[in-house]
């Protein structure tokens, strides 16, 4: 701790060792420790350990830069104290299990306010229902198969909109606010606004039967039925990439949170990641042996889940694309979803079940929470900041509680589930302007804060192969040619070494003149401490 | 220094007189023709006329010399001889000389060899030359005067934030010392009063000495610039006497005479030594470090590469000796002499060296002191300077046999230092090898070199591969590390990735080239953790009652009952292509029937095959990240945004540059605000009126500490 403190050049101290006139002292000197489990969840890269062979000017920014870092890391960890908000779970009693409780059971014994949070549409018209909950959490989106398309503010049950488009509607998708929301339909993707508007009907896009919306890119990512995966950038309304996947009839597909990659789940048991910059998948794995029928990505980009054909529900560690844990389920998982806390969903026919610890723990043999709905389920979606899973299926939607699933503590900054319009609109205007471009989507995120010296390399040797010379390099000193043995070999030598380290000279030679100096003086000052030491009572006579 | 010196002194100062009559002569003429013309009298025109016509011709009429600055004691050479007309030669005074009993004879006869001398006196320097000089010296104190500004230069731009203007005025109440110290009269009833007192050389708050004595005391006393000036004088004089002696020594080509010269420089300095060694043994170790560090400066350089003695006579006599063993010896000679074998034949070379070696064995161990204390300043800090580093290499390079073996252990040491250092920085890279390493300690102790440490570790490596996750394994938190410690049983598992350049630099396939392919069935079929689900789902997808539906829902049937057959020997084919689109290809050029029969059923041979079959180079290394622009990454390691960051944060990270206060004038930063003992002529003369006695103290006699100086000079000398 003492050496950190020293870096903190920028901290101040709040009361360096301040004394108390009564003479106490303070029991508490200095600020408060922050605990290490705190500063590491706010800890950004890695620290640079050694500086060596780093000029004095770099490593003065260097220096700076990290303290500046170190700064931002303490305040942001002693402020993680007012995120006061903590998640908790269902605990069932001794011998009692947990995915036995039934939700009007949990309904009953909450508050009012979140028993109301569990409810049932009945829509047996138009459905099965596919939905969508816009990022805040307050707003739902349902569209039945069968043309039905509504948008609720569902907490207030609050109808926004709702009409028949009249085709069939395959996915649904909020963009980057619950004013806007995507359909897609029979042939083309259209664009409404939350009173029902039909804004763009955008033909470019056909076929579509998946969605997703990358927030920070403002990327709508369309997979169709024709084997294209398009991205339409919904604030300038361009499309910015289309690649022909050629890998047939697209029908599952997710996105990774942590750096936007789009995967898509292919009849063969494969999963392919996929950015807008390349024609190619960025990789390709093999999950089931059958046909991947849905998959997820976890919140940090680590964990993702697929379940297939073969029944089988499948955990991979895509940072090294290993598989984690494999499960067997009666009949296999329609559809998935991962709550902000990392809770699964896995719809099997009319039962949705919710398991915890997905990868954390060892290998879990049942499910956390069951509810049987009416219809085969359709889609699943954990409500962001809320404690409810989103179903849609055959007779309508269902609101479930799933206890801890949803992030209690939110960033009003980034989203705020309790923002007013106005705010909604700076939030929009501020988005706007940092807006990620579609070019720096990759599978590494943090690929930009580092220096590519490899290819510089690789490109700065074809230039010299090119060229024929390095156009980088100092010109040698290449002594003339001199007669009368002003060439030999000696002579050359102490030629080139007139010229040696031209550049530096001058401040090598004030350096150690400077050094010496002080060397001297401290020399000096040491002789003359030993004097003072040697000093005698007859040295007032000396002159 | 005496009179023969003096003389010279003098000679020189006849010699500038002269130059300055000739100069000044023309000038003289022209100024008394002109004065002519005002004359009335036609006879003096006339023989002014006949005067000005002989000057024209023959001999010229000499200014009389004048002398420019007062002297103790008056010149003989430069008496007036007025009213003569003529130059006054030395003879003239000589003879009275001669004449005159009471004059010892050896003036006498100093002044006879004085007139016999027919030897022209030295130029002074050329005006490129002086201007060289004056421009030499001017640089000097111009680039000092700008150096003091540098480290405020430095700081400033050094600093986070500078506010300005720098000298901030502090908020409350001040002392009365000071509001009245800045004090200046304004209205005019305020000027008219101080003009007047100042005019009058009044007080103007309690000094004790009024402005005339201080003007008084401030100038100098007559004794002080007498002094002064024979000072000035003297130096001149020696200026001149030195320079001509340099020119002379300078022109002198004998090289017996140079050698002469030298040895008793040698000699004289041995001497200087010797005394210095018992007055002041510090300074004469280091005279006599200087004199090691030039020594092995000539030595080290190539010149005396094959020089000596028993080294040339090795050279010639491997001509006739057959034996290899001379021969291979006199191939030795000729290379740069290593640390060990060149010490006996520099021995034998330089005898007068010798002395100065037995001196360093006294001295060696405080030279060896001296070594650890510079080994050690330099492991502290940080910038290495040069001088010391060479020391440090010549030092190990001469020093003598008998400690050669010391120094191998110390070196030794030394190596086995770096090396561990070297295996730290690797061993950072790999954390988990790093306990394994630390397991095997015999292995460390005894590195031979460092290509056998680095194949060790990569045998190393491939060992624990399993250990070792390469690429784009990093795990982000240190839970997640657990997480996959825990999970352990992980395993690996086919994937085909054709990672484009642009986006992903991952050094994934790199490691997996050498895993051994693992099964995908293996993993595929592996047995799965069967999850009891109490409500079993009453419908069967099929059933849904869809035409639509129910007919994917068939074939989904139909899927899952033939699943794993083709898939997994599809994927590999995939992959196997994907890989060998990645490789460069062999490019076969070869033309059947080129230089030979061709056909069907014949192949081109194989000679010709191998010839033309274009080979492509060896793949190029995989991108590693080896990033080691520490300064970018550390600026750009975290966001400097509202959105990350807190408020206070975000303040103290965005904080501007400079700040400047609104509606306050910035001046220049003024010598004065940095160094504070200085004072500029500019404040002396923007004195306020009102000068309190703190400040007193310090301004009242700037002449004074001039004079200090001046003393303490004279000490010194």
């Amino acid at each position: 701790m003492p050496d950190k403190n020293q870096h903190e050049g920028l901290k101040r101290n709040r009361r360096p060792n301040k004394k108390f006139i009564s003479g106490k002292k303070d029991p508490f000197p200095g600020e408060a420790p922050i605990p290490e489990v705190q500063l590491k969840k706010f800890q950004r890269g890695k620290k640079i350990q050694k500086l060596k062979n780093v000029k004095k000017r770099a490593k003065e920014f260097i220096e700076k830069s990290e303290m500046a870092s170190n700064l931002a890391q303490k305040q942001a960890a002693r402020y993680d104290l007012m995120l006061p908000e903590d998640a908790g779970f269902l605990e069932g009693d001794e011998g009692e299990d947990t995915c036995t409780v039934l939700q009007e059971d949990i309904a009953e014994a909450v508050d009012i306010t979140s028993g109301a949070k569990y409810f049932n549409l009945h829509l047996n018209q138009f459905g099965p229902y596919r939905l969508d909950y816009s990022r805040t959490g307050r707003h739902l989106l349902l569209g039945g198969r069968r043309g039905h398309v509504s948008c609720i503010e569902w907490q207030t049950k609050k109808l926004m909109c709702e009409m028949n488009v009249m085709e069939t509607v395959q996915d649904i998708k909020w963009l980057h606010t619950e004013a806007m929301f995507a359909v897609a339909q029979k042939k083309w993707l259209y664009i409404y606004d939350s009173n029902g508007i039909e804004l763009h009907c955008i033909k470019k896009f056909n076929d579509v039967l998946r969605m997703q919306f990358l927030p920070y890119h403002f990327l709508l990512a369309t997979a169709s039925a024709t084997g294209f995966l398009q991205y339409l950038d919904v604030s300038v309304g361009k499309e910015v990439a289309a690649i022909c996947t050629k890998l047939g009839r697209l029908d599952v597909m997710a996105q990774n949170p942590h750096n936007a990659v789009i995967h898509l789940g292919h009849s063969n048991g494969t999963v392919s990641l996929w950015s807008p910059n390349q024609r190619e998948p960025l990789v390709k794995m093999l999950c089931h042996r059958g046909a991947v029928r849905s998959l997820t990505v976890d919140k940090t980009g680590t964990y993702m889940v697929t379940s297939g054909l073969d029944r089988r529900l499948t955990v991979h560690d895509i940072r090294a694309f290993k598989p984690l844990h494999k499960y067997f389920l009666p009949a296999g998982a329609s559809c998935l979803s991962l709550s902000q806390r990392g809770l699964l969903s896995a719809a099997t026919g009319d039962v949705v079940q919710v398991y915890k610890d997905v990868w954390g723990g060892g290998k879990i043999s049942k499910p956390y929470m069951a509810h049987r709905v009416r219809g085969s389920v359709w889609g699943v979606g954990f409500c962001p900041f809320e404690d409810i899973l989103g179903i849609g299926h055959g007779e309508g939607f269902t609101s479930m509680i799933v206890p801890g699933a949803g992030e209690p503590n939110f960033d009003a900054l980034d989203v705020n589930p309790y923002r007013s319009l106005k705010q909604r609109q700076e939030w929009e205007v501020k988005a706007l302007l940092e807006k990620v471009q579609p070019e720096l989507i990759g599978l590494d995120p943090g690929l930009l804060s580092k220096v590519d010296k490899v290819s510089f390399e690789q490109k700065h040797k074809e230039r010299v192969a090119a060229l024929g010379y390095d156009p980088l390099a100092n010109e040698k000193f290449k002594p003339r040619f001199k007669k009368r043995g002003k060439s030999a070999s000696g002579a050359v030598e102490k030629r080139k070494k007139k010229v040696a380290h031209e550049d530096q000279r001058d401040v090598i030679r004030k350096t150690v003149a400077e050094k010496l100096q002080r060397e001297k003086e401290r020399k000096e000052s040491a002789k003359q401490q030993g004097m003072q030491w040697k000093k005698t009572a007859l040295d007032r006579f000396k002159k | 220094m005496d009179s023969s010196k003096r003389k010279r002194v003098k000679m020189a100062e006849v010699v500038f007189d002269e130059d300055d009559e000739e100069l000044s002569l023309d000038e003289e003429n022209i100024i008394s023709a002109s004065e002519d013309e005002e004359e009335v009298d036609d006879d003096r025109k006339h023989t002014k006329l006949l005067e000005a016509i002989s000057s024209l011709g023959g001999k010229r009429r000499r200014m009389q010399a004048e002398r420019s600055e007062a002297s103790l004691q008056v010149s003989e050479f430069s008496v007036n001889a007025e009213g003569a007309g003529e130059k006054v030669q030395l003879s003239d005074l000589l003879g009275t000389v001669e004449k005159t009993p009471g004059a010892p004879n050896k003036t006498k006869k100093q002044l006879r060899n004085l007139q016999n001398l027919k030897e022209t006196l030295e130029l002074p320097l050329s005006r490129q030359q002086t201007e060289k000089i004056q421009r030499g010296v001017a640089y000097e104190r111009s680039s000092t005067e700008v150096s003091r500004w540098e480290s405020v230069i430095a700081q400033n731009q050094k600093a986070e934030q500078i506010i300005f203007p720098l000298k901030q005025e502090t908020a409350g109440p001040k002392r009365v010392e000071q509001v009245v110290a800045g004090w200046k009269a304004q209205t005019p009833l305020e000027q008219q009063i101080f003009s007047l007192l100042h005019s009058n050389h009044q007080p103007v708050v309690d000094p004790v000495l009024t402005p005339v004595e201080e003007a008084s005391i401030r100038a100098m006393s007559l004794e002080e610039a007498k002094i002064r000036r024979a000072e000035l004088q003297k130096a001149r004089a020696l200026q001149s006497y030195y320079e001509a002696k340099a020119r002379r020594e300078k022109k002198i080509k004998s090289k017996m005479y140079h050698k002469v010269q030298k040895k008793a420089k040698r000699k004289d300095f041995l001497k200087q030594f010797d005394e210095m060694m018992k007055t002041d043994p510090n300074a004469a170790l280091e005279e006599l470090k200087k004199m090691e560090m030039s020594r092995m400066e000539e030595r080290m350089s190539l010149k005396h590469q094959n020089s000596g003695k028993w080294a040339k006579t090795k050279a010639i006599m491997a001509k006739y000796d057959d034996s290899g063993k001379l021969t291979s010896e006199s191939h030795e000679v000729t290379e740069k002499p290593d640390a060990t074998t060149a010490e006996e034949p520099v021995r034998n070379q330089a005898q007068d060296e010798d002395q100065e070696e037995m001196e360093e064995e006294n001295e060696e161990e405080k030279l060896l002191r001296h070594f650890e204390m510079k080994r050690k300043l330099r492991k502290d800090g940080d910038d290495n300077l040069v001088p010391v580093a060479q020391q440090e290499e010549d030092g190990v390079l001469e020093k003598p046999v008998g400690d050669v073996q010391e120094d191998e252990k110390e070196e030794e040491e030394e190596e086995e230092n770096d090396e561990e250092e070297e295996q730290e920085e690797i061993v950072s890279e790999f954390n988990t090898l790093f306990n394994r390493l630390m397991k095997r300690p015999q292995k460390r102790t005894e590195p031979p070199s460092r290509k056998v440490t680095q194949v060790q570790e990569a045998e190393l490596i491939h060992e624990e591969e399993g250990l070792l996750d390469e690429g784009l394994v990093h795990a982000r938190t240190v839970e997640d590390l657990e997480d996959l410690g825990h999970d352990g049983i992980v395993e690996k598992e086919a994937v085909s990735g054709s990672y484009a350049a642009s986006v992903d630099t991952a050094s994934e396939p790199h490691g997996k080239k050498k895993r051994k392919e693992i099964d995908p069935s293996e993993v595929l079929t592996k047995n799965a953790n069967a999850i009891k689900v109490p409500l079993a789902p009453t419908l069967v997808e099929g059933d849904e009652g869809e035409e639509e539906e129910g007919v994917s829902a068939q074939m989904s049937i139909i899927k899952e009952a033939f699943a794993g057959d083709d898939v997994i020997s599809d994927f590999l084919k995939d992959k196997k292509k994907q890989e060998e689109a990645g490789q460069p290809k062999v490019v076969d050029l070869t033309l059947p029937g080129w230089g030979e029969w061709g056909g069907v059923g014949l192949k081109p041979s194989r000679y010709k095959r191998r010839k033309f079959r274009l080979k492509p180079p060896p793949a190029a290394p995989e991108k590693t990240r080896s990033f080691r622009r520490s300064q970018f990454e550390t600026c750009i390691r975290s966001p400097v945004g509202q959105t990350w960051n807190t408020q206070s944060t975000v303040k103290k990270l965005t904080a501007p540059k400079v700040v400047t206060r609104l509606g306050s004038i910035i001046e220049p930063i003024r010598k004065e605000d940095f160094l504070k003992e200085e004072k500029s002529a500019a404040a002396l003369k923007n004195k306020p009126q009102i000068v309190l006695e703190e400040k007193n103290r310090t301004s009242r006699r700037p002449g004074g500490g001039a004079r200090g100086e001046q003393k303490k000079k004279k000490k010194k000398k």
